[in-house]
C-alpha cells in the first residue's frame, strides 16, 4: 500500500513512546482560524428550521419545531432518548429527506436530497462513534477522500503532510501528521476528525455526544478548540447528555421533549435543575408512567452477598468498579451510553475478561474465563440485543433449552423433555403464540425477550444480569418483564439491571449505582430517588 | 414498519415452504436430472455393476466429507482434509513392513500399533488446527491452509519420493476387501455416514454444532463453550480424513506423495453441493449424501459418454459454481426473512 511511504519516513518518531494524554499536543499559540464568509450580515441566522414535522410510520418524531442557529454560536441540545434531537439533526444533515416544514441556510431556503447535499452546503457532523481510520496517518485522516495528487495522479504526500500540519496547528493542535491515528489518545482522534469536518468547508458543525469518551482534561482541550471555532464565525450544535458540559460551553441551549422543542434559552442564568425540569416535563402529557415522583428504595436487611466485585477494570471502558449484590435484591446500574456499564455486564458473564480486580460468587473468588464457566458458577445474562441471544430460525423450545441441555442429559438429546420444559415457560410467561414448536423469528419483540429470559428460568441462577431488559418494548410487554423480574427477586435471586434508560432502572431497582465515564460515582440506597436526582448524578 | 413486514410475510406464505426447502430440493433435483440424463445417454451407466463402481469411487471422498460437514456446519472450513489423509495414509505404511525394493527408511511395527500411530498422527494434526483456530485465533481458512502444507511436508519427508505398497491387514481388509461382492470400503463409508448423522441429530454435541453455526454469539451468551465445539469439530474432521487416508491407501494399493490432491475440492464440493450452508447452522449428513451422489454420478457418468476428457474438468467446475449460487441465494432469502421477521 502507498501508505507505507510516510510511515517509513516517520520511523524515528515511533521510538519514543507517545504521550498518553492530550495536553502534550497543545500548541502554545492560541487558536486562530480563518473567518468564514464575512459577507453574510451577522444578524441573518446561519440556520433556520420553521415548522418542521417528521413522523415514522404514523408515530410523530418531531412536531412543529422552530429552531434557529446563529452564526458564531455554540448551541447546546438536550433531551431524553427519543425526544427528537437526533431526528432533527438527521434532517439538517440530509439523512432524512422526507419532512414537513422549511429549512433556511443564511436566509435561503434549502431542501437536501442527500447527505452529500448537506455536506456541500457546509454542514458537517462528528458522530459519537468516530469515523476515523486508525491504521492511517493523521495527515491521511485529515485529507480522507480528497487527498492532494500530483500531475501524475499519485498522492502528493509532501503537500498533504505539510497541509495537515498547518491546518491542525491553526486549531491549536501540534501533532506530527505522520503519526498513526490509532496511537493517539481518543480525545485527540476526535479533534482530528473535527478538524477534517472543519477543513472540508463546514460552517455548521454538529457534535453528537462529543464528551462521553473524554477525560476531564480532554474535555477542556475540546472546549478550547471549540471556542476558537466559534470565534471564526462557524456555528456548532452540541448534543449531549452531560448537562454540565452543555452549560459550560454553550451560548444557547434548546430542550427537546417528546418531539417538541420546549424552550430555547441563553445559558447565562440557568442551571442543571432548570434543564432537567424541562427535559422531564410535568409528566402529565406522557402516556407512560414517567417516574417524576419520588420512589422509595428499600433493600431487605440481612440478606447474604451473592456476588461481590472488587476494583474491576477493563481497558478504557471502566475502572476501579467495586460493588456487591445481595440475594433477593435488584441492583440497578445506570449510566449514559458509553459509560462502561455494558462492558461491565459482559465481564460479569465471562464474555470480557477484566484486566484488573476480582469477582467473588457466594464468597468464593472466581476467574471466569468464558461464558460456560460463568453459567456454571450460577450467573445468567440477557444481553441488550436480543439478536445476540436468540436463534431466529430455530423453534422456541430449542432456544429455551440451549442453556440447560447439559442438565437434561449428558449425551443424547431428549426432545420430549425439552418441549415440555419450554411449554411450561411459554405458559407461565404468557408467550404468544403459545406454542413451543414455532420458529422464534415469528414472535414479536416482547415475546422474544420473554424467551430470552425463559432460557435461564428452568434451573434458577444465583445472579441474573439483565442489560436493557425493556428496551424497545411496548408498555404491556414492559410491564410483563418488570413483573417477571420482580417475581424472581422475591424468590431470592440477585438481579443486576444495567441500563441507560432511567425508567428501566427506576421501575425495577431496589438499589441504584450510577456510572459515569467508567466509574461508579454515586449509590442510592434506602432513600427516595427520582428521575431528576438520577440524571443529576450521572 | 411493522405492518409492512406482516403484509410482506403474508403475501409470500404460500411459497415460503418451497423456498425454505430449496436448500434440500435443489441438490436432489440435480441428482435425479443427472441420473436420467446419463441413463439415456449411455447404456452402460444404469447397471448394478456401475452403481457399485460409483459407490466405491465416492467412498474416500465421502469419509472426508462426513468430517467436513461438522466443520462447515460450524461456519468454518478445513482445507487440510486431503493433506491430512495423505499424511496419515503414509504414516500407516511407514510403520508397516515393505518389500525389499521399496527404499524407505521405515520402522515396521505390529499392525495394530501402526494403525494406532496413524490415528494419533491425524488426531494430533487436528488438535493443532483446533489450537490455532480457537486458542490463538487464526481464521480456520488460513490455519488449515498452513496445515495443508504441513501435511504435504510430512508426506514428502516420510516417503522421500518413493512409493510404499503394504499396509496393515486390517486396513487393507477395510479398504480393498469385499463382503459377498460388496466393497468393504463402501461399508466403512456407510458406518461413518450413520455415526455422523446420529451424532449431529440426536446428541447434545450435535445440537451445539448447529447452534454455534446458526448464531455463534447467541450460543456463547447461552453458556455454550463455543471454542470447545469448534475445536472438537476440527479434530473430528481430521480423524475422519486420517481414516479416509488409510483406507484410501489400501484401496489404491499404494502410498505416495500427492496421492489425494484432488480430494480436497471433491470433499468440499460434496458438502456444499448437497446444500449445507457455507455460513453454518443449516444442512447435515443427509445433504452430504446427496452431494456425494451428485459428484459421484457426474464423475462416473462423464466417463460413460463420449466427451472430450478435458471438457470434463470444466463441466465439474460449472456444476460446483451452480451449487454455490444456489447455496448463497438460499442464504440471502433466509437473511431477508430474518430481517423482516425481527
Amino acid at each position: 500500500m502507498a501508505a507505507t511511504v510516510p510511515r517509513q519516513a516517520s520511523a524515528a518518531g515511533f521510538i519514543q513512546p507517545l504521550p498518553s494524554s492530550c495536553e502534550a499536543f497543545l500548541a502554545v499559540e492560541p487558536v486562530k482560524l480563518m473567518t468564514t464568509d464575512p459577507l453574510v450580515p451577522s444578524d441573518t441566522p446561519r440556520l433556520q428550521m420553521q415548522g418542521i414535522s417528521k413522523s415514522f410510520g404514523g408515530v410523530a418524531a418531531l412536531r412543529e419545531v422552530d429552531f434557529t442557529l446563529r452564526a458564531g454560536e455554540i448551541h447546546g441540545l438536550v433531551g431524553e432518548n427519543g425526544a427528537g434531537k437526533s431526528t432533527m439533526m438527521k434532517i439538517i444533515a440530509g439523512v432524512h429527506t422526507d419532512y414537513e416544514g422549511k429549512m433556511l441556510i443564511d436566509g435561503k431556503e434549502v431542501h437536501f436530497r442527500s447527505a452529500r447535499d448537506a455536506l456541500a452546503a457546509g454542514i458537517g457532523m462528528v458522530h459519537q462513534e468516530l469515523s476515523i481510520m486508525p491504521d492511517l496517518s493523521v495527515g491521511e485522516n485529515v485529507y480522507l477522500g480528497k487527498q492532494p495528487v500530483t500531475g501524475a495522479g499519485i498522492i502528493d504526500w509532501r503537500t498533504m503532510m505539510a497541509g495537515a500540519h498547518e491546518q491542525l496547528k491553526s486549531l491549536g493542535i501540534d501533532v506530527d501528521p505522520k503519526t498513526r491515528m490509532g496511537d493517539l489518545p481518543i480525545g485527540l482522534q476526535q479533534l482530528i476528525e473535527l478538524a477534517r469536518v472543519i477543513f472540508s468547508g463546514a460552517r455548521i458543525i454538529i457534535l453528537d455526544e462529543p464528551t462521553s469518551a473524554l477525560s476531564p482534561p480532554e474535555v477542556q482541550l475540546l472546549f478550547n478548540v471549540l471556542q476558537g471555532v466559534r470565534a471564526s464565525g462557524r456555528s456548532i450544535v452540541f448534543i449531549s447528555h452531560f448537562l454540565d458540559d452543555i452549560l459550560s460551553i454553550s451560548d444557547t441551549v434548546t430542550v427537546f421533549r417528546n418531539g417538541r422543542l420546549i424552550v430555547t434559552h441563553p445559558v447565562a442564568g440557568i442551571d442543571k435543575g432548570w434543564l432537567i425540569e424541562r427535559m422531564i416535563g410535568s409528566g402529565h402529557e406522557d402516556l407512560e408512567e414517567s417516574y417524576t415522583g419520588a420512589i422509595a428504595l428499600a433493600s431487605k436487611p440481612g440478606q447474604p452477598v451473592v456476588l461481590a466485585a472488587e476494583h474491576l477494570g477493563y481497558g478504557r471502558a471502566y475502572a476501579d468498579v467495586s460493588f456487591d449484590v445481595k440475594a433477593g435484591e435488584i441492583l440497578g446500574i445506570y449510566g449514559f451510553m458509553g459509560c462502561g456499564q455494558i462492558e461491565l455486564a459482559r465481564t460479569l458473564f465471562g464474555k470480557i475478561k477484566a484486566d484488573t480486580g476480582t469477582l467473588a460468587i457466594d464468597g468464593r473468588k472466581r476467574r471466569l474465563r468464558n461464558t460456560t464457566q460463568a453459567r456454571d458458577a450460577g450467573i445468567a445474562f440477557v444481553p441488550e440485543n436480543r439478536r445476540s441471544m436468540l436463534f431466529y430460525e430455530q423453534p422456541v423450545y430449542k432456544n429455551v433449552s440451549i442453556s440447560i441441555l447439559g442438565r437434561i442429559s449428558r449425551l443424547w438429546l431428549k426432545p420430549t423433555i425439552e418441549r415440555s420444559i419450554a411449554r411450561k415457560h411459554v405458559e407461565s410467561l404468557h408467550i404468544r403464540p403459545p406454542r413451543a414448536e414455532v420458529a422464534l423469528g415469528a414472535l414479536s419483540g416482547g415475546n422474544q425477550q420473554k424467551v430470552a429470559l425463559a432460557k435461564w428460568l428452568t434451573h434458577r441462577p444465583k445472579v441474573l444480569v439483565l442489560s436493557e431488559p425493556t428496551r424497545g418494548m411496548d408498555v404491556g410487554a414492559k410491564d410483563d418483564v418488570v413483573k417477571i423480574v420482580r417475581a424472581l427477586r422475591d424468590e431470592g435471586l440477585a438481579v443486576i439491571v444495567v441500563s441507560a434508560e432511567p425508567e428501566t432502572v427506576l421501575s425495577l431497582a431496589d438499589r441504584v449505582l450510577v456510572m459515569k465515564k467508567g466509574r461508579i460515582v454515586r449509590e442510592f440506597a434506602n432513600e427516595t430517588i427520582s428521575k431528576d436526582r438520577l440524571l443529576e448524578a450521572a | 414498519m411493522t405492518f409492512q413486514q406482516t403484509s410482506a410475510a403474508r403475501g409470500s406464505k404460500s411459497s415460503l415452504f418451497l423456498r425454505s426447502q430449496m436448500r434440500n430440493i435443489a441438490p436432489f433435483a440435480t441428482l435425479i436430472l443427472l441420473l436420467i440424463f446419463f441413463s439415456i445417454a449411455s447404456p452402460s451407466f444404469a447397471t448394478i455393476d456401475n452403481a457399485s463402481n460409483i459407490l466405491t469411487q465416492i467412498s474416500v471422498t465421502g469419509i472426508m466429507a462426513v468430517g467436513l460437514t461438522f466443520v462447515i456446519l460450524c461456519g468454518e472450513i478445513d482445507l487440510s482434509v486431503a493433506s491430512i489423509a495423505n499424511a496419515t495414509g503414509i504414516v500407516v505404511a511407514y510403520f508397516t513392513l515393505q518389500e525389499s525394493y521399496v527404499n524407505i527408511a521405515n520402522i515396521p511395527v505390529a499392525g495394530w500399533l501402526a494403525v494406532a500411530l496413524a490415528l494419533a498422527a491425524c488426531t494430533g494434526l487436528g488438535l493443532i488446527n483446533a489450537f490455532g483456530t480457537t486458542v490463538i485465533g487464526i481464521p480456520s481458512f488460513i490455519m488449515t491452509l498452513a496445515m495443508m502444507q504441513i501435511g504435504a511436508g510430512i508426506s514428502a519427508l516420510l516417503v522421500r519420493g518413493q512409493i510404499a505398497y503394504n499396509v496393515p491387514d486390517i486396513v487393507s481388509t477395510l479398504g480393498a476387501g469385499n463382503v459377498g461382492g460388496f466393497p468393504t470400503i463402501a461399508l466403512v463409508l456407510l458406518a461413518f455416514l450413520v455415526v455422523g448423522h446420529v451424532t449431529l441429530t440426536y446428541t447434545r454435541f450435535g445440537r451445539y454444532i448447529y447452534m454455534v453455526g446458526g448464531n455463534r454469539e447467541a450460543a456463547e451468551y447461552s453458556g455454550v463453550n463455543v471454542k470447545l465445539i469448534l475445536g472438537a469439530a476440527l479434530v473430528i474432521c481430521a480423524v475422519c480424513s486420517g481414516i479416509a487416508g488409510m483406507v484410501g491407501v489400501a484401496h489404491f494399493g499404494s502410498a505416495q506423495q500427492n496421492e489425494f490432491d484432488g480430494y480436497l475440492l471433491d470433499a468440499i464440493a460434496a458438502v456444499v453441493v448437497g446444500g449445507t450452508s457455507l455460513f453454518g447452522g443449516r444442512g447435515g449428513i443427509g445433504n452430504t449424501i446427496v452431494g456425494l451422489c451428485v459428484l459421484g454420478v457426474l464423475n462416473n457418468g462423464l466417463d460413460h459418454i463420449q466427451i472430450d476428457s478435458f471438457l470434463k474438468i470444466l463441466i465439474r467446475g460449472l456444476i460446483l459454481l451452480a451449487a454455490l449460487i444456489v447455496n448463497v441465494y438460499v442464504q440471502n432469502i433466509r437473511s431477508v426473512e430474518r430481517a423482516e421477521g425481527a
